[in-house]
């Protein structure tokens, strides 16, 4: 009888010992097989078998930035989603919400993130920054502070930034392709 | 030394346990009515019960100290932590000469010390560096834990143990966390109850400044030490990770954000605010760790010897405001990543391709799935979105299943159609 029981359970325990997939791996994969990106917005894998770390690039089809074309990191790790994906800007761009270093100042990345959202509000929320920037919020207090003051001032040192020209003494990474 | 109840061992007295066998000499009007008073469940509780202490910190020590006196005799611990002099004003197993050693060895052998005939089998490691075999073997698991990270890990380890076929493998695990003033406890049964992943929406956020406050700003000494971890140390240093234990890195941090106090005048602003801030430290509170401790020592006791009706299933404990606790069922949710969704074993033929499998998921009408993606722990097979990814698995919808994968392995299924996630267990015909 004992016998038996032991011989079932080592047979188990064989069958058992292939790795599992982890909560938040399967959490990943049905937050990408689901997105619903606009034209947009598109995703790069480096690696394709690693569904943690990849990019994403917008280039917005109107606004102030209509043209440009903004990559973004994304890292996930392994408490997501409990923990929030890590997010920056690699491009060095004029932004009044993203910092010469690529930190963006999005509220749901930080201090409003909750498990229930997605990689997919998380993706939306980074394409509005580019609709509509807050000055309410400045990372980069230089444009935040011109696009209160002078919107046409602010549109034009935008589209200089874009070019990869110098604006204020700073220079930016050209992310228009014409 | 008189043998009292036929279970004695050379370590043990008259009257040794005399306050405990008076629950288990006889049933009580909440007794399970599968419990038989007398010698057997307490041979089980002294002579064969195997129970696992998961940390060795704060709560671990009065878990560690409540069991062995209350007549668990063969108890693990693991801890991967060494003793910093800080633990000292509330983990009382450690003395000054120890500090800088491994908490779980210490523990241990304070214990066997301090209680004779128990045996406390420690191991100075990591929890994820055991596999299932390891957690097989114990009864019972008790976590005194203090990262959300290891609690999920370990939660998930044991709801994916279970095994339908064989009774033993269901482990319940007790759950004690504190933070403050305020702490929780509850009995979590694998597949049965709600599992801890099933309540990671109740636990409070970390908390978090908005980070242009951080960078414009700041108005609390917080705010200052956020710029320096948050924003300073990855502009600085780059991609060097920064070492929340490495005083060195913690001292860097401190002068940086003394700097910015300064510049803005904030007061307040310490080395060990500093610590408290990085490491996300609340302040432990000796008494609600010894309530938490106590409340899980006696589930584990309930559980192994069913002298009373253990915990259903979450006890919390708020003593901010004078003493208040609630005790509920916390239910498991239907979705839940870890140990909701469907489990199904299918059948396929050797020569099925991938293509093949997903048509026959999508026309089975009692799982409703569309558009599924699937893959395994090691690989994808085939996603449906995002673009770049649909086309590198593409290629293997051709494929047979069994050139990608064995008899018995899992595939997760994941779809919009789906609350969570779907695992299949192939098996060839």
């Amino acid at each position: 009888m004992i016998k038996i029981w032991s011989m079932k359970k080592s047979e188990d325990a064989a069958a058992k010992k292939k790795p599992k997939t982890s909560a938040a791996q399967i959490r990943v994969q049905k937050d990408l097989t689901e997105l619903e990106l606009p034209e947009t917005m598109r995703t790069h894998f480096p690696d394709p078998s690693d569904l943690l770390n990849f990019t994403l690039t917008i280039t917005p089809d109107e606004g102030m930035y209509k043209g440009g074309s903004f990559t973004f990191s994304f890292a996930i790790n392994t408490n997501y989603p409990h923990e929030p994906p890590k997010v920056k800007c690699i491009p060095k761009i004029y932004h009044p919400n993203v910092d010469l270093d690529g930190n963006v100042c999005l509220n749901i990345l930080r201090e409003d993130w909750k498990p229930v959202l997605n990689l997919n509000s998380v993706m939306v929320g980074l394409q509005y920054l580019f609709l509509e920037p807050n000055a309410d919020d400045p990372l980069n207090k230089e444009a935040a502070e011109e696009l209160r003051r002078n919107r046409d001032q602010f549109v034009y040192n935008v589209r200089q930034a874009m070019r990869g020209n110098n604006v204020k003494g700073i220079q930016y990474d050209r992310v228009v392709s014409f | 030394m008189a043998a009292v109840n036929g279970n004695a061992t050379s370590s043990d007295w008259d009257d040794r346990y005399y306050h405990i066998d008076q629950i288990l000499d006889r049933p009580g009007p909440r007794t399970d009515p599968s419990f038989q008073a007398g010698d057997d469940v307490k041979k089980f509780l002294r002579n064969k019960c195997k129970i696992l202490v998961i940390g060795a910190g704060g709560l671990g020590c009065e878990i560690l100290a409540n069991l062995a006196l209350s007549g668990f005799k063969d108890i693990h611990v693991i801890d991967m932590d060494t003793i910093d002099i800080s633990n000292l004003n509330r983990q009382f197993l450690f003395r000054p000469k120890d500090v800088g050693k491994p908490k779980a060895i210490v523990a241990a052998e304070f214990i066997m010390n301090r209680v004779p005939g128990v045996k406390v089998t420690p191991y100075f490691g990591k929890i994820q560096d055991k596999d299932e075999d390891y957690y097989m073997q114990f009864n019972i698991i008790v976590c005194g834990l203090d990262s959300v990270e290891a609690r999920r890990w370990i939660n998930a380890t044991l709801v994916n143990m279970v095994d339908d076929d064989n009774p033993e493998s269901l482990k319940p695990l007790i759950d004690g966390g504190t933070e403050g003033f305020k702490g929780q406890a509850r009995v979590i049964l694998p597949q049965l109850t709600s599992c801890y992943e099933c309540s990671l929406d109740m636990l409070n956020k970390p908390t978090a400044f908005p980070i242009c406050t951080i960078a414009n700003t700041p108005r609390l000494p917080e705010h200052c030490i956020e710029w320096a971890s948050v924003l300073e140390w990855p502009r600085v240093y780059g991609d060097k990770r920064l070492d929340t234990d490495d005083p060195e890195h913690i001292n860097w941090l401190y002068n940086i954000a003394l700097k910015r106090a300064k510049e803005f005048k904030i007061e307040g602003v310490t080395w060990s605010l500093t610590q408290g801030v990085v490491k996300n430290i609340i302040p432990a509170i000796a008494s609600t760790n010894a309530i938490i401790a106590a409340s899980c020592c006696n589930e584990a006791f309930k559980i192994a010897t069913s002298a009373a009706a253990y915990l259903n299933n979450y006890f919390m404990l708020i003593g901010t405001d004078g003493v208040y606790s609630y005790t509920f069922e916390h239910e498991r949710r239907k979705d839940c990543p870890v140990c909701g969704g469907e489990s199904l074993d299918i059948t396929v033929g050797k020569e099925w391709t991938v293509e093949r499998l997903i048509e026959m998921l999508v026309e089975k009408e009692d799982i409703q799935i569309k558009r599924p993606s699937l893959s395994t722990s090691k690989k994808q097979i085939y996603f449906q979105a995002p673009p770049q990814l649909e086309q590198a698995t593409r290629p293997n919808l051709e494929m047979k299943v069994s050139e990608l994968l064995e008899d018995g392995d899992e595939i997760t299924v994941t779809s919009s159609t789906l609350p969570f996630n779907l695992s299949l267990r192939i098996k060839y015909t």
